[in-house]
């Protein structure tokens, strides 16, 4: 594979750290610092929009940072799996970024500096989890992830928030130590790299000598490190992360934080311990089990909240097992099926996020139970909101049935027929949280003293949740760019 | 030439003699002793430096004290792994003393302000003193003027506890210095030489000696005391915590990695690695030690209250990773505890120098009086963030570097059960550090109570919200020392290169 240097990779990176700073500067100037924030995220889109065409001609992108010590570089590697996620990331950015500004105007916030910076800190080691080169700069960047946004968790500074900043801190960060670097350790005194490689740097393990109990136990920590993907019994940190503002919630909570764990599932999965080697360890089956009983269970949960935002962060575990899933079954399909539902389910869950959050903000509502005729009064959110939950049952034509369908496939592929069960029975759990919301939105009377008068959300908020909508659908019918990445992350790993 | 030639012992010459100068001047003018301190600790510093690089390009400095050769005379023998300590020591000796002005004028009584220069320069001579010496019982002089510096430093603290703080030291101390003099006692009676080359190429052929082991024996537990190696740490939290500022800074910083170069030289340079393992398993007694430290150390400081006490006891757990990476014996670990002098020099002296800027600023010492700081001081505030990140070994800093070594050569020696340790001893960290950030930047609420905040000495009651930094004189340093973690954190290849070799020659 034909490998190109440059620099733009690490310039993607700081574009948001120098908003920073321009967002210190101007803090008494809400505009102006502003502006900075969508700059620097149409900067950063249009840097790693860039990088595509070579990404795509089956070239890879490197960009050497410093060495931190003999054998340990922060290193940038740019294949299809990263650009893959850092385009679905830096895009959905620059709509969060309107709508955050629509959002904490609206409810009039404080501590909107600070909200702005973790922001874009938080964006910024998300672009670094999805370009490293090797295990230790993921390690790096997952770590500065979770603390950049725990300023964003605690930000209503009550004693909910800070309960739940807590429970998020300790969840991320001690797992992260417990497991991660232990395995980071376990993983660098077996092979001696960190970097990775598509055939995985376990491939030759046999060769190694390395046993199996040490594989496995390996394996397990790494799973159990990365408890961003939220698998159970891990997962505990996102629902309570909920107490965070709404557009950390959508963004946060279902696009980058998330999204950068079960990121790294895949890269362990895949660079690190390579297919070939979890399917002679029967692990792959395994962790295909364990993502199936979070599927399950968690939907289960989801059915039981009330409060929407806590809905959605179950319906958020049991997505993101989706992925985890997918790439347990260790074939092309599946493969290919998990990695497009991380734009999908991004596109999906953070659409309904914004919904969620137009709704609080315009009437205060945060219970199911209260949305009774919503969609009379906003029905331009409550549209955008049915399209991105059919496209999470996986219903055609919206997005979800494209990944769903390759899943089924990867079942097949792998030979579990059985475990097809788990997809319909958690397609028809999703319908069961789901549809009720949209019935009741649509179908039932307003409550008593409520007039039915149009009354949306600002426009700086209702345009970006009806264009992630228009994306849910759009990636049924032009999967394209998507699709062509995700087969070449297949194609490369042989 | 000849100047050059005379550095070893112009770095300690010089001190000791401005010790003296330093009160006679004082009469002139109240800032002299600072000036002189300074100045004189920059010398060293610089020396230091020149002197590091004399090793890299030739390998080792040998300078015999008034031309006596070295069986008889007295010998300075620095090799990478002195070369680099002086040059920790003196470094961080240079910026305490020029973070000290505002400190001490406050904190220190007047008249005792001068004796405090002096004896501060006593002090970091002891300790360059051991290091730079290369015979064993010039090391044990040292130490004893050190220590005895060091007690009338501590005793100096605001607060009638500081003399019984010091008692409690005094006495713990001495027992650790004349276990050492009986440990040399010992080994000189066996060998007939007190020059630790000489006692190098000796004592092999008398490891099977019983008075050799039972030297040994002496020297662990003395220098275990002297460098607070967990159970004989006892001395310690209580000295911190009563010292004036800049003293608990000095002392943190420099003199346990000091007692732990000590330990060092004499357990690997003096005896052979051959006989701590195989003849006697003091490695494997002083692994299990310094887990225990590990762990009790940060244990202990989460339950304390008093933010010196905390670090104090912190600094315990900090000592058995050095402990630790030196005893399991292999490059990667014996790397991984010397460059964790240097870097638990860096962050935990920038801690406590915050401390004493809090102080300063406000005169309160307990953990709950940093609440919702970060309005009224926020870089200093931002310096604590920065070194105790670093102390919860987060990548990037330099807590990360030293703790990556000592894991991988744990795994290197087959002893994979001390990762656990390892981790634990980080999450603990992270239990103390990130809980007092948190309070610092999310203000759970502010104290009930008025307190009387010290404003330089002038007292004022205040408000949190309102910007009231630290004087730059103290805010310098404080942030020089938090830049050095995050550049030895982002590019650890330098001082890595004299670690690697220094364990080298350690594990010949």
């Amino acid at each position: 594979m034909e490998t190109v240097y440059s620099s733009i990779p690490f310039l993607a990176m700081v574009t948001p750290l120098c908003a920073i700073a321009l967002i210190i500067i101007f803090n008494n100037k809400p505009n102006l610092r502003e502006s900075w924030t969508i700059l620097a995220s149409l900067i950063k889109f249009g840097l790693i929009v860039s990088m595509l065409p070579t990404i795509l001609d089956g070239k890879v992108i490197e960009c050497f940072i410093v060495t931190v010590l003999p054998g340990l570089d922060i290193k940038f590697k740019i294949d299809a799996l990263g650009i893959f996620f850092a385009l679905t990331a830096s895009f959905l950015w620059i709509l969060t970024s309107f709508y955050s500004i629509g959002y904490v105007r609206t409810l009039n916030e404080h501590a909107q500096t600070r909200y702005f910076i973790c922001f874009a800190a938080a964006i910024s080691a998300t672009i670094g989890v999805a370009f490293s080169a090797n295990m230790f700069t993921t390690y790096l960047f997952y770590e500065m992830i979770t603390f950049s946004t725990y300023a964003l968790v605690a930000h209503k500074e009550t004693p909910e928030a800070r309960q739940g900043a807590k429970v998020y801190f300790v969840f991320l960060f001690g797992t992260s130590v417990a497991f991660l670097l232990s395995a980071i350790f376990l993983t660098y005194y077996a092979t001696g790299t960190l970097d990775f490689s598509n055939q995985g740097i376990f491939s030759d393990a046999r060769g190694k000598g390395l046993s199996n109990v040490f594989l496995i136990v390996t394996f397990g920590l790494f799973i159990a490190g990365t408890s961003k993907a939220a698998m159970m019994p891990f997962h505990a940190w996102l629902p309570r992360a909920m107490v965070a503002p709404t557009p950390v919630s959508a963004f946060l909570h279902a696009v980058a934080v998330v999204k950068s764990g079960i990121f790294v599932v895949v890269k362990i999965v895949l660079h690190l311990f390579g297919i070939n080697l979890l399917a002679e360890l029967r692990l792959g089956i395994v962790l295909a089990y364990c993502a199936s009983f979070t599927m399950i269970v968690s939907s289960v949960i989801a059915l039981r909240q009330d409060n929407l935002k806590a809905r959605l962060a179950y319906s958020t575990v049991a997505q993101l097992s989706y992925v985890i899933f997918g790439v347990a079954l260790l074939t092309p399909s599946g493969i290919t099926g998990s990695i497009m539902h991380i734009v999908i389910h991004a596109f999906g869950k953070i659409t309904l996020f914004f919904c969620a959050g137009a709704i609080y903000a315009v009437t205060h509502k945060t219970k199911v139970s209260e949305l009774d005729g919503i969609g009379k009064k906003m029905p331009f959110t409550m549209v955008a909101f049915s399209l991105a939950s059919l496209s999470l049952i996986g219903i055609p034509p919206l997005g979800g049935f494209i990944s769903k369908w390759y899943l089924a496939m990867g079942v097949i592929e792998a030979g579990q027929i059985p475990i097809i069960a788990v997809l319909v029975i958690s397609s028809i759990l999703n319908a069961c949280y789901f549809l009720p919301i949209v019935y009741k939105a649509f179908f039932k009377e307003l409550p008593h003293g409520e007039t039915a008068e149009r009354n949306e959300a600002p426009a700086l908020m209702v345009v970006p949740l009806v264009l992630t909508a228009i994306g849910t659908l759009s990636l049924f019918f032009v999967p394209s760019i998507f699709l062509d990445l995700a087969k070449m992350v297949v194609a490369n790993l042989n | 030439m000849k100047t050059i030639q005379d550095l070893p012992v112009l770095i300690i010459v010089i001190p000791l003699g401005f010790a003296v100068i330093i009160p006679l001047v004082a009469r002139f003018n109240r800032l002299l002793p600072w000036i002189i301190a300074s100045t004189i600790t920059f010398f060293c510093f610089l020396t230091s430096i020149s002197l590091l690089i004399t090793v890299l390009e030739t390998g080792k400095i040998s300078y015999w004290l008034g031309g006596w050769e070295p069986p008889w005379g007295i010998e300075y023998a620095i090799d990478y792994l002195n070369a680099f300590v002086l040059a920790v020591v003196s470094f961080i000796a240079f910026i305490v003393s020029l973070y000290s002005r505002r400190s001490v004028e406050m904190e220190i009584n007047e008249y005792k302000q001068s004796a405090f220069y002096s004896i501060y320069m006593l002090f970091i001579t002891g300790l360059m003193g051991i290091v730079i010496t290369g015979d064993i019982f010039n090391i044990y002089v040292f130490l004893e003027i050190s220590s005895l510096a060091g007690y009338a430093l501590i005793a100096m603290g605001r607060k009638r506890d500081a003399l019984v703080a010091s008692y409690n030291y005094l006495i713990l101390g001495t027992i650790a210095a004349t276990f050492i003099l009986i440990g040399i006692g010992y080994i000189y009676t066996a060998t007939g030489t007190l020059n630790i080359a000489d006692l190098q190429e000796r004592l092999p052929a008398l490891f099977h000696s019983k008075m050799v082991l039972v030297a040994l024996a002496f020297f662990t537990v003395g220098l275990s005391l002297k460098l607070a190696l967990f159970p004989l740490h006892t001395w310690l939290p209580g000295a911190y915590t009563h010292a004036p500022s800049v003293v608990s800074c000095i002392m943190a910083a420099t003199a346990t990695k000091v007692g732990v170069y000590a330990m060092l030289r004499i357990i690997f340079g003096v005896f052979k690695i051959e006989f701590d393992i195989h003849f006697i398993p003091i490695a494997n007694i002083l692994i299990v030690i310094s887990s225990m430290a590990i762990i009790a150390g940060s244990a202990f400081a989460i339950a304390q209250t008093n933010l010196k006490r905390m670090l104090a006891y912190s600094s315990v757990g900090q000592i058995g990773y050095i402990v630790l990476g030196a005893v399991l014996a292999n490059q990667a670990a014996m790397t991984g505890s010397i460059i964790h002098i240097l870097n638990h020099a860096l962050m935990k002296g920038a801690l406590f120098m915050v401390v004493g800027c809090i102080v300063y600023k406000t005169g309160i010492e307990d953990i709950s009086g940093l609440n919702g700081m970060s309005k009224k001081m926020p870089f200093t505030m931002a310096v604590f963030t920065v070194a105790g990140l670093s102390m919860m070994g987060v990548p990037l800093t330099v807590g990360f570097v030293s703790k990556w070594y000592i894991a991988i050569g744990a795994l290197n020696a087959g002893m994979w059960y001390l990762i656990p340790v390892i981790i634990t001893g980080s999450l603990l960290s992270a239990v103390y550090i990130w809980r007092i950030i948190v309070n610092i930047y999310f203000p759970e609420e502010f104290p009930g109570h008025e307190l009387q905040y010290t404003d330089g000495g002038t007292r004022i009651t205040d408000h949190k919200s309102q910007y009231s930094e630290a004087p730059w004189s103290m805010l310098g340093p404080t942030m020089a020392l938090a830049a050095l973690c995050i550049y030895f954190g982002i590019s650890a290849t330098a001082p890595l290169y004299i670690a690697e070799k220094a364990a080298v020659m350690l594990l010949q």
